[in-house]
């Protein structure tokens, strides 16, 4: 079976937890008998992993050779050929010459590429996202049209016009993987034109992949899906050889307590903050820790100052490779506070470097675990004891680190990618029988 | 009025550049005891050194030998800054020191890290004063006898607190809000200690210079030292001083050698001298001929910074005063710790500068603020200089946390390893000298029995003498390690006896050095003469050697060349 898939990132150029889930995912695929990943994203770099999955970055694909291929479709494809009226330019003053010949301009799409007529994307989460996903849509129906595959699976809103695109292209079927939904990222504030290209995947696909329960809810209560359609695959985690990981000298005595991600109100940062606050106050051999950047970043550095426990609570900034794993190597407490997160991958790479995890119950990795501390987001009281008792009982730390360890490592890619290609041939079936 | 009709101006400098802390990552913390950039600061101070204080220092010097005597300046340069200088740019220090010695120049007290402290701790204020004095005198050759507080920072306490230590008059800013009606153009004094002079700086004629020097849109662009004479004789009647006090860096680094500052600094005093009635002065001098008009009131602190005059740019928002706070709270432990690097460590962390980078006016100010800023925004400056202070206070409750009783033994180990080392010093060079004297006896020949006996008593003498001193060290070593009684007891017995076999060893071998000698001596005696003299000489030098325990080496290396 060939599956074309759409993502957004792909390790290591990385810059949040959807990189790593879809890499999981693809490497848990390849393991499994017949089953082969075409691997899109809108940027290229050349030096991702490759052993897994033929990578084809959006940015490498020439647009302006490919507008005539289209031909020749069925009624499905007709949006496409009006598509197909792609116009590429290579500089504002070219743009300004097409436009200028209105014949040229009235229906057909303007697209900006290079000199060889290929899309330049920035590959980010910043810039103008919304004309990124628009060409990305657009390359990813010249890719369909070359690739022979069975079945194409998008991963999160950013991929989701591509899959569209693809599908109609192509005529095979659609499978979207709901990494998170606005609702989370957003804490509710939603943003109308990312929920209407999401619900436009859901209502294309024909099966939709959630990452927890918690997510698998949302889709059906927010958008307004069919419950038959949507099924929950967790995300596993990479087993990581305990005796490779490097054996970190604390330069200090204290104990750490750690919290690693995005600072950004979806992971609950200020809720660390203030539980640190309340352990502090009755215990001092401890450094807390904030790793990671974002938008909430310079809030939270006000509000330690003020709190006055800076001297015990500390930034680190953005962390890369390695780092990541010595940071871990030196917590003895790793939390996530997340106000909702739909899955949260990165509490079962703690546990597996031996590091015991509160996690918030908001939390979709909350409903595999049962060798962690649950909490409700809001409850920093409970967030306090919890880290209070984890590092003042060293058995009750043991425990949870040897449970932890034994329970993570069952967590494997390979179940869900079993899972996700029973969903496959499900659909697969339903679009024969048709 | 006072000092009949006197008009005086007053021009001073501030000279300074902080220690900026490299990168500082939380993973470092308890591995990594440095904390500085080296390579940042070594090449802003050599970029300052040569753009400004070089070519400055050299116009000031040149037009003080030109007007001979008439033009005067003052200067505050940080004890930091000394240090810096030592470092990378001792060329700027020499011509400081020719700057003092010409006598136009004075320097004044400053806190030696350019710090905060009158802000918090009245003892590390003081402190800190007394020891920027000591640089100055030491590295400038100036004493000096007024003071001007970090950043011009005053409060009618402070005053006092300066007051109390001596000085004469202080240094200021003219700020409107304290002023209010009143002119700046005057001296005041404290409200406190009367006997302390204040010079207000006025902002505007300063700011002129500083600021606005090189700013083409300003409408008096460009500023002639003609048209500033003018300025000031324009105001001469209704005032007596006029302070101008401006950071050094204005000339050849806020403002560019092109924009003609530095023509515009080798024009003034004659254009000043020429067309108007003021004359130079430097602060302690003003304090003696002028009389105060009035005291003025300041009851919390000021400074030149910003619009506001206040201390918003180093205390105005959350970060600042908790990085603050954190640091004066280990005021105590560091000084418990009586450490060298931790003192300097601790000297260098309070600089105010580190403070100014978290600053979040980034607006009216803006530009000020990001003179020579390491940092791309005041949260990974707040980041970076916490995780510093963290290390350090790390480093303090490692020593710290050493209770009192072990902190003696560790004194007394290190003194019996000091004694250990001199005692194995001295030995060798007791080789040295035997080997020496063998030679020397080898070829001094025939010496007559009776020079021989009074050779070996001689020798003898002296080695007794030696045997005592190495015995006098070892009761020296004990005597100081008597601060803990029953524990160190068993170690300094060892010690003892280890001194005192050593000793005895060495006195048995040089009285068989001294036998041989006296046997082996068929040289012509002509030659004898002086070489015997020589021989005593070097002999009653080792004897001196080994009394004054330290400094053996060079007297060793003096009795060679004796010879």
């Amino acid at each position: 079976m060939r599956v074309l898939m759409f993502g957004w990132e792909f390790p290591p150029h990385i810059s949040g937890g959807l990189g790593t889930a879809s890499y999981g995912l693809t490497r848990g695929m390849t393991s499994l008998k017949d089953m082969e990943v075409i691997f899109v994203v809108p940027k290229a770099w050349g030096d991702e992993d490759q052993s897994a999955v033929r990578l084809i970055g959006a940015n490498n694909i020439p647009v302006a050779y490919r507008r005539i291929s289209y031909r020749g479709f069925t009624r499905e494809v007709e949006k496409i050929e009006v598509r197909s009226e792609i116009i590429p330019y290579t500089d504002p003053e070219e743009f300004w010459k097409i436009t200028r010949r209105k014949e040229a301009a009235g229906q057909r799409i303007l697209v900006r590429t290079d000199n060889k007529g290929k899309i330049e994307f920035s590959g980010r989460y910043n810039g103008n996202l919304l004309e990124e996903i628009y060409n990305y849509s657009v390359v990813a129906a010249v890719i369909a049209s070359e690739e022979n595959f069975d079945i194409i699976h998008a991963h999160d809103w950013l991929a989701y016009p591509a899959g569209i695109a693809a599908s109609q292209v192509s005529g095979k079927p659609l499978v979207i993987h709901v990494h998170a939904t606005d609702f989370d990222r957003s804490g509710g504030n939603v943003n109308p034109e990312v929920y209407r290209i999401e619900k436009q995947g859901m209502d294309a696909a024909a099966r939709i992949i959630t990452v927890s329960n918690l997510t698998r809810d949302i889709v059906i209560s927010k958008y307004n899906i069919d419950p038959a359609k949507v099924e929950t695959v967790y995300n596993a985690v990479e087993p990581v050889d305990v005796t490779e990981q490097l054996q970190v000298n604390k330069g200090f005595d204290e104990k750490v307590v750690t919290f690693l991600g995005r600072i950004t109100l979806q992971k609950g940062p200020e809720y660390f903050i203030e539980a640190a606050n309340k352990v502090l106050k009755v215990m001092k051999n401890v450094r807390f820790v904030m790793a990671g950047s974002g938008d909430m970043m310079e809030r939270m550095m006000r509000r330690a100052a003020a709190l006055r426990i800076t001297d015990r609570f500390h930034f680190t900034g953005f962390l890369r490779g390695r780092d990541v794993f010595t940071m871990l190597a030196m917590s003895d407490v790793y939390i996530m506070p997340s106000v909702s997160e739909p899955f949260g991958i990165s509490p079962l790479e703690a546990m597996l470097s031996n590091v015991p995890v509160i996690i918030s119950k908001q939390s979709g990795v909350a409903e595999i675990l049962t060798h962690a501390v649950k909490v409700d987001f809001w409850d920093i009281d409970a967030m306090a004891d919890a880290i209070y008792g984890i590092l003042t009982y060293p058995a009750l730390s043991g425990e949870f680190i040897r449970n932890g360890r034994e329970e993570v490592i069952r967590i494997k890619w390979e179940n869900s990618a079993r899972h996700v290609r029973e969903i496959y041939e499900e659909v697969l079936g339903k679009n024969k029988s048709h | 009025m006072s000092a009949a009709g006197k008009k005086v101006i007053c021009l001073f400098f501030e000279v300074h550049q902080p220690f900026r802390l490299k990168r500082y990552r939380f993973f470092d913390l308890g591995h990594d005891h440095y904390y500085y950039d080296d390579y940042t600061n070594e090449s802003i101070l050599r970029k300052v050194a040569e753009r400004c204080y070089l070519p400055a220092n050299k116009i000031i010097l040149d037009l003080i030998n030109k007007h001979k005597g008439k033009f005067k300046v003052a200067f505050s340069v940080s004890g930091i800054l000394i240090d810096q200088l030592r470092l990378y740019a001792p060329e700027v220090l020499d011509s400081f020191r020719k700057l003092a010695e010409t006598g136009s120049v004075e320097f004044l007290a400053e806190t030696q890290a350019h710090s905060l402290a009158s802000l918090k701790s009245r003892a590390e204020f003081e402190k800190q004063v007394n020891n920027h004095v000591g640089l100055v005198k030491e590295f400038i050759g100036y004493d000096p006898q007024s003071f001007r507080n970090t950043e011009m920072i005053y409060s009618d306490q402070m005053g006092a607190w300066v007051a109390d230590m001596g000085f004469k008059a202080m240094l200021t800013e003219g700020a409107k809000h304290i002023l209010g009606w009143k002119s700046p153009n005057f001296l005041y004094c404290n409200t406190i200690n009367p006997r302390l002079k204040v010079l207000l700086r006025n902002f505007v004629l300063s700011d002129d210079i500083a600021f606005r020097f090189s700013n083409r849109s300003w409408n008096e662009w460009p500023l002639t030292a003609d048209k500033y004479a003018l300025w000031l004789e324009k105001i001469s009647k209704k005032s007596e001083l006029v302070n101008i006090f401006i950071d050094y860096e204005t000339f050849g680094e806020h403002n560019s050698a092109e924009s003609g500052i530095f023509d515009f600094l080798e024009h003034m005093p004659a254009a000043i001298l020429k067309k108007t009635p003021f004359r130079f002065m430097t602060p302690t001098e003003i304090s003696k001929t002028l009389q105060p008009v009035a005291a003025i009131s300041v009851p919390s602190p000021i400074s030149w910074a910003d619009e506001e005059r206040d201390l918003t740019a180093w205390l105005g928002n959350e970060l600042q005063s908790a990085a603050f706070e954190k640091l004066y709270e280990l005021e105590e432990r560091v000084y418990r710790c009586n450490s060298d690097q931790i003192f300097k460590d601790w000297t260098y962390l309070q600089s105010s500068d580190h403070f100014y980078y978290m600053s979040t006016k980034f607006f009216s100010d803006g530009i000020v603020h990001t003179y020579f800023n390491p940092y791309d925004n005041p949260y990974e400056a707040f980041m970076n200089y916490m995780n510093v202070l963290s290390d350090f206070e790390i480093r303090l409750n490692r020593i710290c946390n050493t209770s009192e009783q072990e902190l003696a033994m560790i004194r007394v180990r290190e003194q019996i390893k000091e004694k250990d080392e001199i005692i194995r010093k001295q030995e060798k060079e007791i080789e040295t000298l035997r080997s020496k004297l063998q030679k020397l006896t080898g070829t001094a020949g025939k010496t007559t029995g009776k020079e021989k006996k009074s050779k070996e008593t001689v020798k003898k003498s002296g080695t007794e003498k030696k045997t005592r001193s190495l015995a006098e060290i070892a009761a020296e070593a004990i005597a100081k390690s008597k601060i803990v009684k029953t524990k160190t007891e068993a170690k300094k017995k060892p010690v003892k006896a280890g001194a005192a076999k050593k000793s005895v060893k060495a006195g048995a071998s040089k009285k068989s050095t001294a036998g041989k000698t006296a046997a082996k001596k068929e040289v012509p005696a002509k030659k004898a003469g002086p070489r015997k003299t020589t021989v005593k000489k070097t002999a009653s030098k080792k004897t001196g050697a080994a009394a004054t325990k330290t400094a053996t080496g060079k007297k060793t290396t003096g009795a060679k060349k004796s010879k």
